[in-house]
This record gives C-alpha cells, sequence and structure tokens, in this order.
C-alpha cells in the first residue's frame, strides 16, 4: 500500500505539464534515434546526455526513461523494415517480423511489436513497483563488504556471462579499470595515472568514456567497413491488427514479460536471452509452428514484450542496489553519479521525489510510445533512408557536442578520441564493450568500499565475508566461474551414460 | 642458385602472413604495456604520508596491473592456440571487404581539427567543419547538399544547447558579429 501511496505522489510529479513535455520529447527523441540504424539505445542514452545538462535532476530522468523505451521500440522497427539487426536484442524481431515485412504484413508485425512494448513495459514496471521497495528495504541495512560483494558479482557476470571468450571479457574488464584509476584517489589524493597533468587529476569523466566507447568507437568501426549498399527498407502504412492476429498474439504478449523481467534484473546481458527464450516458447507453443520463420506475428509478439519487461527488470537492480546489468543502465547510472546522486537502498529514502517520478513517467512513457508510435511508424520508416555519410558524421558531432559539454575543454575532445580508437580497436579484436564501461563506472566506487570494509575490519580479510549476504553473493560467483566446468563434467557424464 | 635466392623471399612473406593472421597478438602487447604503466605508477607512488588505513592508494593499481599482465599472457597463448576475436557486426558494417583506413584516418583527423579549431573560430563554423569534414571522408560529394546541412545542423544545435538547454558552448567571433 504504501508503494501506491508513493507512485500516487510519482504520479503528481510526472503529470504535471513541463514532465509530461520532457517524457513526450524523451520518447519521441529516443524512438527517431533508436530507429536510425547503427544507433542502439546505449548508444541513444549517451549521445542524448548532454542535453539534460541544463535540467534538474528529475526531468532529465523522465526524459532518460522515455529515451530508453523509445529507443527500444525503434531498435525493431529497424530490423522488421530493414532486417539487418544491429544489436542483438533486435535478432529475434528480425527473423519473425522481417518475412512478415516481405510478404506485406510489415503493419501488423510493427502493430505487434508496439502492443507487445506497451505491454511488457506495463507489466514490467507493475512488477518493478511491487518489487523495488522490497528489495531496496532488505538492502538497507547492507554495509561495505555487501557492496564490494554486489560489485564484484557484477565484474564477473559480465565478462563470463556475456560473449563468447572470457579472457577477452576480462581485457575489457581491466582495460575499464585502469580508465577509472585515473585522477586523485578518493580516500588520500593521491595522484594515480595522472602523470603529473592537472586535466588528468579530475580523472576521465564517465560520459566522455561512453560516448568515446559506445558513439565514436562504433561510428568509426563502421566507417572502417561502410557497407557499399545499404539495405533497402520494406515501405509500410499505419500499423494495425485483424481480430485473427489478436487472437494469436495476445497470449504471447502477457507471456512474454514473465520471460524478460528476471532476466533483466539479473546481470545476464539484458534482453539477449529473454527475447531468445520467448521466441522459443512462442515456437512450442504456437498452433502455427509452420509458420516460424516465415513470419509468425506470436514470435514478433513475444519477444518484443519480454525486451521491453526486461528493461524495467534492469532499473530495479539499477535502482535500488546501483548495480548496472546492461549497457543502459551503465550510462544512466553515470547519469545519476553526475547530479551526485549514488542510485543503491537509501534512494528509496533520500529521493523519493526522484524515484517514484521517475517511476510513474515510466507509465506515462509507454502510453505516449502506444500513442505516438502507431500512427508516427510510416515517418519513423522514413528515416531509415537517411544517406549513411551523414549519419556517421551525426553520431560524430552530436558525440563531439557532448564531450565539450562536459566541462567546456578541448582536451576532453582529445581524451574522446583516444578511447573512441580503443573502442575500434575493441570492436576489431572482439574485446566486449560492456565490460570496459562497468569498469570505469563501479570501479571507483568498488575500491572505496573495499578499503572502507577493510578499514572497520582493520585489515582482516575476514571482514569482507562477515555478512550471510557476501556469503551468498561469492557462492552465486564461485557458481558463475566454475559453470563451464560443470557443464563439461556433466555433459561428459551424460554421454557416458548414454 | 634459384632455390637460395627464393627461400629468403618466401620467408619474409610466411612471416607477414603469419604476423597478418596473428595480428591480435598485438592487442596483448597492448595490455601488456598498459599493465607495465600501471604497475610503475603505483610502485613509484609516494604513500607514506597520505596512507589511512590498512589499504592504501597503492593496493588497487598494483591488482589491476597484475590482472593486466595475467591477461595479456592468457590471450597471447589463446591466440597461438588459434583463438580469435570476433569482430563486431551491424546494420552498415560489411565484413567481407578488407577495413577501409583511409576513412578512419581522414575522420580521425577532422575530428582532431575541429578540437583544435572549436576555441579560436567557435562551436558554430568547428562543428559545421566537422560534419562536413565527416561526411565528406565517408564518400558524400554533394557541394551544393552538404556544407548546407552542416551549417545549419550547427547553428541549430548551438543555439538549442547554449540558448535553450543553458549548456554554454564558444559563439566564437561569427556569433560576436550575429
Amino acid at each position: 500500500m504504501d508503494a501506491l501511496n508513493s507512485l500516487m505522489d510519482g504520479f503528481g510529479t510526472a503529470l504535471t505539464p513541463v514532465n509530461l513535455l520532457w517524457a513526450a520529447l524523451g520518447v519521441l527523441l529516443g524512438t527517431a534515434i533508436g530507429v536510425l540504424p547503427g544507433i542502439g539505445p546505449a548508444m541513444a542514452v549517451a549521445l542524448l546526455l548532454p542535453v539534460t545538462y541544463g535540467l534538474n535532476p528529475i526531468a532529465a530522468f523522465i526524459m532518460f526513461a522515455g529515451i530508453y523505451y523509445g529507443a527500444m521500440f525503434g531498435g525493431s522497427t529497424t530490423s522488421i523494415l530493414l532486417n539487418t539487426p544491429g544489436e542483438s536484442a533486435a535478432v529475434v524481431a528480425a527473423m519473425e517480423g522481417n518475412p512478415m515485412a516481405k510478404a506485406g504484413r510489415g503493419a501488423q508485425a510493427l502493430a505487434a511489436a508496439a502492443i507487445g512494448h506497451f505491454a511488457g513495459g506495463l507489466i514490467g514496471t507493475i512488477l518493478l513497483v511491487a518489487l523495488a521497495p522490497t528489495v531496496a528495504d532488505l538492502a538497507v541495512d547492507i554495509g561495505a563488504q555487501d557492496y564490494f560483494a554486489i560489485m564484484v558479482l557484477a565484474f564477473i557476470a559480465v565478462t563470463s556471462v556475456l560473449g563468447s571468450s572470457r579472457i577477452r571479457g576480462l581485457a575489457s574488464l581491466l582495460i575499464g579499470l585502469t580508465i577509472g584509476l585515473v585522477g586523485l584517489d578518493q580516500m588520500t589524493g593521491q595522484q594515480r595515472l595522472t602523470f603529473g597533468s592537472l586535466q588528468l587529476a579530475d580523472g576521465v569523466d564517465v560520459v566522455i568514456v561512453a560516448v568515446g566507447l559506445f558513439a565514436i568507437g562504433e561510428a568509426l568501426w563502421v566507417a572502417a567497413h561502410l557497407r557499399r549498399s545499404p539495405g533497402e527498407p520494406i515501405p509500410v502504412g499505419r500499423p494495425w491488427l485483424g481480430r485473427t492476429d489478436v487472437r494469436r498474439t495476445w497470449k504471447s504478449w502477457l507471456r512474454g514479460p514473465f520471460i524478460g523481467f528476471p532476466f533483466g534484473a539479473i546481470p545476464a546481458g539484458g534482453a539477449e536471452i529473454p527475447t531468445f527464450l520467448s521466441y522459443v516458447a512462442e515456437k512450442r507453443l504456437s498452433k502455427h509452428k509452420e509458420e516460424f520463420g516465415k513470419g509468425a506475428i506470436e514470435g514478433v509478439a513475444g519477444p518484443e514484450s519480454a525486451a521491453s519487461a526486461s528493461a524495467a527488470g534492469t532499473l530495479v537492480s539499477m535502482l535500488t542496489l546501483g548495480l548496472p546489468t546492461t549497457a543502459v543502465a551503465a550510462v544512466m547510472l553515470a547519469a545519476f553519479q553526475q547530479y551526485g546522486i549514488q542510485p543503491g537502498p537509501l534512494l528509496f529514502e533520500r529521493e523519493p521525489d526522484l524515484v517514484w517520478g521517475l517511476i510513474a513517467s515510466l507509465f506515462v512513457g509507454m502510453v505516449l510510445l502506444l500513442a505516438l508510435n502507431l500512427p508516427l511508424a510510416p515517418v519513423w520508416a522514413k528515416l531509415l533512408r537517411i544517406p549513411r555519410p551523414y549519419l556517421y558524421a551525426g553520431i560524430l558531432f552530436f558525440a563531439a557536442v557532448g564531450a565539450y559539454a562536459v566541462g567546456g575543454e578541448v582536451v576532453d575532445l582529445v581524451i574522446l578520441l583516444v578511447i573512441g580508437l580503443i573502442g575500434f580497436g575493441m570492436r576489431r579484436y572482439g574485446l566486449p564493450v560492456l565490460p570496459a564501461v562497468i569498469g570505469v563506472i563501479l570501479g571507483p566506487n568498488a575500491e572505496q568500499q573495499l578499503r572502507r570494509a577493510l578499514q572497520i575490519s582493520d585489515g582482516s580479510v575476514s571482514g569482507l565475508v562477515d555478512t550471510p549476504f557476501a556469503v551468498t553473493v561469492y557462492a552465486v560467483i564461485v557458481v558463475l566461474l566454475a559453470w563451464p566446468w560443470v557443464r563439461k563434467l556433466v555433459g561428459r557424464r551424460a554421454g557416458a551414460d548414454a | 642458385m634459384t632455390t637460395q635466392t627464393d627461400t629468403p623471399a618466401a620467408e619474409t612473406a610466411d612471416r607477414r602472413s603469419w604476423l597478418r593472421e596473428h595480428s591480435e597478438l598485438g592487442v596483448c602487447v597492448l595490455l601488456l604495456a598498459l599493465g607495465v604503466l600501471v604497475l610503475t605508477d603505483a610502485l613509484t607512488m609516494d604513500v607514506d604520508i597520505t596512507q589511512r588505513g590498512p589499504v592504501g592508494p597503492r593496493t588497487v593499481p598494483v591488482v589491476v596491473g597484475v590482472g593486466l599482465l595475467v591477461v595479456a599472457a592468457l590471450l597471447a597463448m589463446d591466440v597461438l592456440r588459434g583463438g580469435r576475436g570476433q569482430a563486431e557486426t551491424g546494420e552498415d558494417v560489411d565484413l567481407s571487404e578488407p577495413a577501409d583506413w583511409r576513412t578512419v584516418l581522414l575522420l580521425t583527423g577532422v575530428f582532431l581539427g575541429a578540437a583544435v579549431l572549436i576555441e579560436p573560430v567557435g562551436f558554430p563554423v568547428a562543428g559545421a567543419l566537422l560534419f562536413w569534414g565527416a561526411a565528406f571522408a565517408l564518400g558524400s560529394r554533394r557541394l551544393d547538399r552538404d556544407p548546407l546541412i552542416a551549417a545549419v545542423l550547427s547553428l541549430a544545435t548551438y543555439a538549442v544547447f547554449n540558448n535553450l538547454l543553458g549548456v554554454p558552448l564558444p559563439g566564437g567571433p561569427l556569433m560576436g558579429v550575429l
């Protein structure tokens, strides 16, 4: 009941005309940028960060919420009409959505995706309202050693769950941790890796790292391999659904969120795994199995709904524990830090206006998204025809604006370019980008918690594992680390039995 | 006679193709260098006065530095055993052709140029040059349209950020005149 009252207060914040305007602007900007090929939600949020520098935190996060959901929806439009998903979470949307569009059912595919996002976002956000305060209450007593354990879990999870190669994930994480070390040590003021430079003493701003790795790195990488003839988008009219389509899809819309939400809340790569699981589940449950692969509408509805719900799940761990489980959450955490706000269990007590305003605006954003995107779909489809030189020149342009706006210093642009070149190299050699970003954002924080915990225990390492919570987290880490061997062992035994 | 003159040439060609095949070892070298850098910085740190608590400012950099060295070694082993990092794919990415280094270098140059120019000539001019230069590098040759789009985009961005959103950008002499 308490959560409901707070949520009502949140709606009071979110429904003021000004905040409503920011939410609408966020949804529109997010969708437009998400539709543009080559720009995923993480880059969209990173590029739009500077837009919010002049805003108060509440307005900024209301806008962010719109951008996040808008960018996810925009991404699925691209995969349905262009069949070249840039984002792993949108791969599934392309598998069924693109054949539908080719068969002249693009309007239905877009409608199934849009309503799927609405349903998934709605159910996911309701689960967020129900669960987040409880998680925050449980976590409110956790100490420095527990925080440190959670952050180690985040490091291990992003390096070992995501991507195909653990060693490359670890390399990426260490690069991020190194960048995070640059500057004055938070506890003693000792200069580290500054080489006597005053500018480096302030450390490298997280926003510059995120924009550099996501935007500049991507733009340079695409520039090196630019497709000579970009794919032709399939023209589409206003999305709509017939009665038979609705009869086929409504269960898929409702099933998706229960697969997506839990996966969003744990550090397992965001929407990638749940969209795929949802696809498999829909295929198994469908009465039209023969249509899968040739344009089955359930294969669009379920996964899209799961994707949106996983975004809501991501927010649970981000807001209550300060634990970013996806690239977008990592960038949003950077935005929180920009305002001097530390997400975590105390956030719900210290900043109730902000948190509940943000959650309420998620509901508002979802309604706006549905109301805007159904009629605007043909306009979004036009964005797919943008000449690629303009698109990638624009990304470089706005990345430069963002980095310069951080502090008004030219040296930031040079750092941005250097980090962009690192991002380029990482893409070339298959180092995932997310661990590096998580390392930069959580690294300094993790070090601080570690040192605080050891200060309390007077240097004894047992101080790191003296709570049941910390022990549980380390047990999870051990399971994660041992998983490949366990699987190999089990597989061998199963093979021997057979 | 012929075999003797052929062998060194074939050998260098062999070595070159081996290096190209194993170019990922360059990543290991960079990680190694980074690890050495972090360790040197950590170990030359003067911490006696500033140390507070059992863990000083030196501990974490040492752990990160050692980690970098270990990862560099493990990655080298993986590459020599035939492991390869998968290059990232994307909507506009075509991996079937070799990398176009000229474009990347041009873009880097244009970006650096804009960074140098932003303070003396102001954001509107430097931003327009950045957009036009980048579009040119990426293959756009519409001389009637490109500069116009660049100028409009740059001026509009300046106006929105500087005047509407309250994020100051340098106007430069041009904005002084207008």
